[in-house]
């Protein structure tokens, strides 16, 4: 039984693995979304992560935790930097300014030569492991929760539903902005660090356009009632492509088919159902 | 009538507001102070600049010059929610509910700004951030039931009637334990019951709540029957001000709302009702 589920593990690891990344890329654009913003910056947060811890533990030679320290603070530090001058923004406005961050940080990454330049970063030490990944997840998902039925989480849903009324509650919603996008670079530079350390390589190209629209679609087919709508979808969507193999050239094309039919039968995703908001 | 009421301190003071949109004045120069314990208010004919008075004093719009004091205290650089902390409450001509949310969860919302949990005591679900969190509950029961809407605490606010929801609205306003608080034409879309339920409640905001209360409204029975004072206010400029008996009978008002004296045939007008 346990030599079963050991064969199991082995031979479908990439994608136990990947389920818990998206999962947690999931909860990172769920942030964003909940508040009312159109979220697209989370690839290039992930590739900030994924780059930062990738450094810290292939080049320098730290220490796990370090690289993940790092991968936390340095994507928080670009969103606390770009949150000021886009925060105004709203919508599309805000989506194009996220994927113009994301352009930005790709071609910074492909033209850093120490960094590895347009060959990437190899040789990346196996870190982590399928319990710090699972472990991560779910602690994440009760602390939404947690958040979610607070002052917080209602402060959070005020503000998707009718920003200005939410600001006549007392909603401070400029700090609500930049903090939501700071916490959601922060989960996505845990999940670009975690998966760089478990695929061994990162290269600039892995954390464009196609990435930010992927995670989106985790959100859009889960639903955003609860946290866990968007982890939902991102497990329906990385296992997708492996029961479809026979399709998985269209790939891109299936995520594109599921956003349409998502938005026109199920606007409000999989799991529609709404979370209280009192303890 | 009202000596009373000028003897404490104005609660609200409005002085030279004014609001350029472009080259149009949507509010011109316009002050009035409110007393406390009182029920003002501010009428005009459509357009007349009312609601954007009220988004000047709640923080909504930014005011072109003037400036806005509450309990002598100047709001004018103060964001919405800083607002809301001073004691500012507000509700909306069209209802602004948060409708995917349970009743009670609107009026608890409505509380934001006097809870005091962080993230901290939230993520480890402290002792206090849960007793505050129930106190919150009951209180907002309370205000619900000052409303008359106990019954509906669990249902979906979107799905409450019209009447239901502008009453919904000022629970979630008294929520935040305002000092004043501005209704925009709260009888709007009620039906001739509803609204006659208004009135008392209203009263009842001041004289049991101890609240101040700016209201914009157009039903003028209402206005006449509830207000301690009035200012009348059309073009974006100050026309009148005082009781409802002296502002029914001003030469100014009673043209902007009928046009002039020899326009008296058009009795069907329902702005006839300011003179009736």
């Amino acid at each position: 039984m346990l030599d079963s589920l050991s064969d199991l593990y082995w031979t479908y690891q990439n994608i136990i693995h990947g389920i818990a990344v998206n999962g947690i890329l999931g909860l990172s654009v769920y942030v964003v979304l909940s508040i009312g913003q159109l979220a697209l910056g989370q690839a290039a947060f992930m590739g900030i992560g994924a780059y930062f811890g990738a450094i810290a533990t292939t080049k320098l030679g730290l220490p796990f935790p370090v690289a993940l320290l790092a991968s936390v603070l340095a994507p928080a530090a670009v969103a606390f930097a770009i949150g000021a001058p886009t925060l105004r923004l709203t919508g599309v406005y805000l989506a194009i300014s996220m994927l113009g961050l994301g352009e930005i940080s790709r071609l910074l990454f492909l033209n850093w030569e120490y960094a590895g330049g347009a060959l990437g970063l190899s040789g990346i030490p196996e870190r982590g492991g399928v319990y710090l990944l699972y472990g991560t997840l779910i602690v994440l998902i009760i602390a939404f929760f947690f958040v979610g039925r607070s002052r917080i989480g209602r402060a959070m849903e005020a503000m998707r539903e009718d920003e200005t009324a939410a600001g006549v509650m007392g909603v401070n919603v400029p700090r609500y902005k930049l903090a939501t996008l700071v916490v959601s670079a922060m989960l996505a530079g845990v999940a670009g660090c975690l998966s760089a350390h478990l695929s061994s390589f990162i290269g600039p190209n892995e954390y464009g356009f196609e990435m930010a629209t992927t995670i989106l679609s985790f959100a859009l087919l889960g639903g955003i009632g609860t946290p866990l709508g968007p982890v939902v979808g991102a497990a329906i969507l990385t296992l997708l492509p492996e029961v479809l193999r026979f399709l998985a050239d269209y790939r891109l094309m299936i995520n594109g088919a599921i956003i349409v039919i998502a938005v026109l039968f199920m606007p409000r995703g999989l799991l529609s159902w709404r979370m209280k908001r009192t303890v | 009538m009202t000596t009373m009421s000028h003897i404490a301190h104005p609660t609200l003071e409005v002085d030279g507001l004014t609001k350029q949109f472009g080259g149009l004045f949507a509010v011109d120069d316009v002050t009035f102070q409110v007393s406390q314990n009182t029920v003002h208010g501010l009428i005009g004919p459509n357009g007349a600049g009312k609601t954007t008075v009220f988004n000047m004093i709640s923080g909504v719009l930014p005011a072109t010059a003037g400036s806005i004091r509450l309990l002598e205290e100047p709001l004018d650089e103060m964001p919405t929610w800083e607002r809301t902390k001073r004691g500012v409450a507000r509700t909306f001509q069209n209802i602004r509910m948060f409708g995917d949310m349970r009743v009670i969860e609107n009026v608890i919302t409505g509380m934001h700004s006097r809870l005091k949990s962080d993230i901290g005591s939230i993520l480890v679900r402290q002792g206090k951030f849960k007793k505050e969190e129930k106190e919150a509950e009951e209180k907002a029961r309370e205000h619900l039931a000052f409303v008359g809407l106990e019954q509906a605490a669990d249902r979906r606010a979107g799905d409450l009637s019209y009447g239901d929801q502008r009453r919904l609205e000022i629970a979630r306003a008294l929520a935040s334990q305002p000092k004043i608080l501005l209704l925009d034409e709260p009888a709007a879309g009620m039906n001739p019951a509803e609204t006659h339920a208004l009135i008392p409640l209203l009263q009842r905001l001041r004289d049991e709540r101890g609240l101040t209360l700016l209201v914009v409204e157009h039903d003028m029975h209402l206005v006449m029957s509830l207000c301690d004072r009035i200012t009348v206010i059309n073009f974006g400029k100050r026309i009148a001000e005082g009781t409802p008996a002296e502002v029914r009978e001003h030469p100014a008002v009673i043209e902007a709302y009928l046009g002039h004296k020899a326009d008296d045939k058009k009795t069907t007008d329902p702005t006839n009702r300011v003179t009736s």
